[in-house]
């Protein structure tokens, strides 16, 4: 599946939720549902800054394909992370540089875009599209 | 006895909804909100006498100037300074801190000391460290107990002669503690230093009167006191004022320039450089004005009740630990729920129109001493209500859930 197409699937999913309780319970469970990362992978290196919560993102290559783990120590913090990387992992690093994300938009979770979000989930992208250009750098 | 359901007609923003919820603003630590009196006062001074102060000949100019020199006045009187030259108008606490500590930079010298509290917020802190820095003087911590109050005898054991300034809170802003500041200035000038206490989280609540402390500098800010964010004060006395050269140059500050010398202005222009925030000046006072109506003592009592009703419902709820349990505190309430991320908790209290503060409150060395990320903070003023706490204690009880 290309980026846009998860991206899809994840809107189609959001869109079956009425209201703001279903949507965070869906992320609650998903944070939950994110396999755990490797302990060796959680440190002070791999954390994400800007984020009020801890979060923590290792990336690996295969195959010219980018794959990512994360973790973090809240909750709601971890289903977010654990979307964006369902929507990146298992890609090209040049599709995860080009990638727009207005998806975020579409699944009523526009509010933790703003810079002022302690949560961070500029940050997020910001992080992941990071370790696609030093992959892709490492193609060229 | 304060009337809270008259006083809640006063804060226009009480009324607004928050994601379709009516809001519950319990994040009154980091800015209490604005009453239509002191709304009025910012909307008459631009709409009718907006002018630059102590210069013009013209109208408009004194009768701004009047207005800025009576709310002076007026801060004068709520703190009972001695002299209305001893109330120097800042941008808020931390520009009052930072114009102290630069200050003593020429005061202090190698060997020196300066003690601070572990209760400091960070901007309580960092310009401490940067004076260190500055003038090879070393920094002292009064170290703190497992129920968020300093240890006095560990303060004591710090004091020597060669400790110069002494800086505490009055109230901590993580915990809440009220800091027993009377006693700590009577021993820090029993050795011959200065005492600056940060009045930033206790003059929403209680009346502070400088001269009785017979403390040598207070700050505070007034977005705290139902005032406008981006003004403040520094209260020093007029000796201590007088040895602390001028912190910013520019004009309002200056006697006489030529390009051989300047001199400086007397007391208080010599820290006012610049056009101050004349109508944020303006309104500080209108503020105090506001909250010295309902007075002072009826506050305390209320939101004491608050504070009371707050912790007593709070503990029912299993799992819960409260962080900050000193006898002296005021209405502020620090906690976390099991092992659930603070952050998580106020992002679903957002969603149903509760604003609380997460995070550290910027005091990691607090955060450190507990061992924890952060707490979730709930700080009550007295346009508060035990209905509204109600309808938070349902809410985070939902929020577990989800969380759970």
């Amino acid at each position: 599946m290309t980026i846009e197409d998860v991206q899809n699937e994840i809107i189609d999913e959001f869109a079956m939720f009425e209201d703001w309780e279903e949507r965070y319970q869906y992320m609650i469970d998903l944070g939950k549902d994110l396999p755990i990362i490797d302990e060796k992978y959680k440190t002070e290196d791999n954390i994400i800054k800007g984020c009020q919560s801890k979060v923590w993102v290792h990336a690996n290559m295969e195959d010219d394909k980018v794959n990512f783990t994360a973790d973090s120590d809240a909750i709601i913090t971890k289903g977010i992370i654990a979307i964006l990387i369902r929507v990146f992992s298992n890609q090209h690093p040049k599709d995860i540089l080009e990638a727009n994300t207005d998806f975020i938009d579409k699944i009523g979770l526009k509010e933790h875009l703003s810079p002022t979000r302690a949560n961070g989930l500029v940050s997020m992208i910001k992080q992941l599209k990071l370790y696609a250009i030093a992959y892709q750098t490492q193609l060229n | 006895m304060l009337d809270v359901q008259k006083i809640r007609k006063d804060f226009p923003i009480l009324n607004r909804k928050v994601n379709g919820k009516q809001l519950i603003y319990f994040d009154n630590a980091a800015t209490s909100q604005t009453p239509q009196q002191v709304i009025d006062v910012i909307v008459d001074y631009y709409s009718n006498y907006n002018a630059n102060i102590h210069r013009g000949v013209h109208s408009l100019s004194q009768e701004a100037t009047d207005a800025y020199e009576q709310a002076r006045l007026k801060i004068q009187k709520h703190f009972n300074a001695k002299n209305s030259h001893e109330i120097i108008f800042t941008s808020g606490t931390t520009h009052s801190i930072n114009l102290v500590a630069n200050g003593f930079s020429s005061l202090l010298k190698k060997g020196d000391e300066i003690i601070v509290s572990a209760l400091e917020h960070h901007s309580n802190i960092v310009p401490w460290q940067m004076l260190c820095e500055r003038t090879g003087a070393s920094l002292k911590v009064i170290p703190m107990n497992e129920n968020g109050e300093l240890i006095l005898s560990e303060y004591e054991a710090l004091l020597n002669k060669n400790t110069k300034l002494v800086f505490v809170n009055h109230i901590s802003n993580a915990l809440g503690t009220i800091n027993p500041i009377e006693y700590i200035i009577e021993k820090a000038h029993a050795v011959g230093a200065a005492v600056l206490v940060d009045g930033a989280q206790s003059c929403p609540h209680l009346k502070p009167d400088v001269q009785a402390l017979d403390v040598d500098f207070y700050v505070c800010s007034a977005h705290k006191i139902c005032g406008p964010t981006g003004v403040g004060m520094l209260y020093g006395k007029e000796e201590w004022l007088n040895k602390l050269p001028p912190y910013q140059g520019g004009g309002e500050m200056i006697a006489e320039v030529s390009f051989e010398k300047t001199t400086y202005a007397g007391l208080p222009h010599k820290f006012e450089a610049g056009t101050p925030n004349i109508c944020g000046g303006i309104a500080f006072g209108a503020a105090l004005d506001y909250m010295n109506a309902i007075g002072f003592e009826n506050i305390a009592e209320y939101e004491n009740e608050l504070l009371e009703y707050g912790t007593a419902e709070l503990q029912k709820i299993e799992g819960l630990k409260i962080y900050g349990t000193a006898k002296e505190k005021t209405s502020v309430i620090s906690f976390n729920v099991g092992s659930i991320h603070p952050y998580d908790i106020g992002t679903i209290l957002d969603k149903m129109g509760i604003a609380v503060r997460t995070g550290h409150h910027c005091a990691q060395p607090i955060m450190d001493f507990y061992k924890i990320p952060g707490t979730i903070r709930a700080s009550f003023m007295f346009y508060n209500t035990k209905e509204e706490i109600d309808a938070f204690i349902t809410a985070l009880k939902k929020a577990i859930m989800m969380l759970s």
